[in-house]
């Protein structure tokens, strides 16, 4: 048997903080975007045993500003892309510069010198990724998915799929579903999709 | 912030591949350790060396003495602990048909090698970059794929 599950990782991340401090008896409040305010003294041992503990969900505690405002910039347009309403009328790049609060110039220049693309090329990435798992639920026609993911045509998102990923939607969904009957017949696990995808990020 | 390299293996039994590789690998941004292998047989002894570290990214040829690309991707993809590795079948031009073969079996990119130098560093620049991605946004591994 073979369950597909969905999942809201922002939603799974903050259970899983609030589970912890409340464990180490932290008081906290969740700012959103990962942040988390903390209204008493922790001591070390406290902190090292959080780390600990959420390390094991893949959550890293983050002291470093920059990365903080990277993996903020992320979040963001993650949560852009994966809204269920779709994306914002507004510009994107005054809607990111916004919600962080920081200019898009010097958050364009930090996400760059950081993560070895642009914020530009990373939002492709992201909408290309959603239009995969999309395409995989196999729930919408791929002119339902341009639409939810403010593609002007069908023809845009093909072309963008096939320039990010060197080949058609339709090879792709081919390629997954040979993938998965090949996987059960081979009688495998099926593969963690149901594991959650942690956000891992670079602090180092 | 400094960011951590990418340990990269490449297999690949021709020994002018392999220096291009090399030279091409050195140029891109993103930081690398380079292991280089000449067939699939090393490959596969150094995959299951307790010693080794885990790659982030193993580049395949096609075409290698003793024991195949595909025949490595298969018996890669059969170990539960490799999974999630990213492999990049690199290889002379191939149809559609053989491509999406190789994705079929679990490969993450393919990569048509090309014929001159400039080529071949902004394609490796490219893999990296997007595999990097992948490595530190928490994407999903298992819709991975890339031709190029």
């Amino acid at each position: 048997m073979k369950l597909y599950m969905k999942y809201d990782i922002h939603y799974a991340a903050n259970v899983i903080i609030q589970e912890k401090l409340n464990e180490l008896g932290i008081d906290h409040e969740l700012g959103g975007l990962g942040e988390v305010e903390i209204s008493n003294h922790v001591s070390e041992t406290q902190l090292n045993k959080l780390t600990l503990a959420l390390g094991k969900y893949g959550i890293e505690i983050v002291d470093n500003l920059k990365s903080t405002l990277v993996q903020k910039t992320k979040d963001v347009i993650r949560e852009m892309i994966y809204k269920e309403e779709g994306l914002p009328t507004s510009k994107i790049s005054s809607y990111i510069a916004e919600r962080v609060n920081r200019s898009y110039g010097y958050l364009h220049n930090l996400f760059a010198e950081n993560t070895y693309t642009s914020i530009g090329s990373f939002i492709i990435l992201q909408k290309i990724e959603r239009a995969k798992q999309l395409i995989i639920d196999d729930e919408l026609t791929l002119t339902e998915i341009s639409y939810k993911l403010s593609y002007s045509s069908v023809a845009h998102l093909s072309y963008q799929f096939k320039k990010t990923t060197g080949i058609t939607p339709s090879a792709f969904q081919r390629i997954i579903k040979k993938r998965q009957s090949l996987e059960s017949l081979n009688g495998k696990e099926p593969s963690k999709k149901a594991v959650l995808q942690s956000n891992k990020i670079d602090n180092s | 912030m400094t960011n951590q390299p990418l340990n990269i293996v490449l297999a690949e039994d021709d020994e002018d591949d392999r220096l291009f590789f090399k030279e091409a690998i050195d140029q891109v941004k993103i930081k690398t350790i380079l292991t280089i292998v000449n067939d699939g047989v090393e490959l596969m002894k150094y995959l299951y060396d307790p010693e080794t570290i885990r790659p982030h990214v193993i580049f395949l040829d096609l075409n290698m003495p003793k024991k195949g690309g595909i025949e490595c991707l298969e018996e890669i993809r059969a170990d539960k602990n490799y999974h999630d590795l990213t492999i990049a079948i690199y290889s002379t031009s191939a149809s559609d048909n053989d491509i999406e073969e190789t994705f079929v079996k679990g490969a993450n990119i393919y990569i048509r090698k090309p014929n001159d130098f400039k080529t071949l560093q902004k394609v490796i620049a490219e893999v990296l970059s997007i595999n990097w991605q992948y490595h530190t946004s928490g994407l999903n591994k298992d819709h991975f794929v890339l031709s190029i």
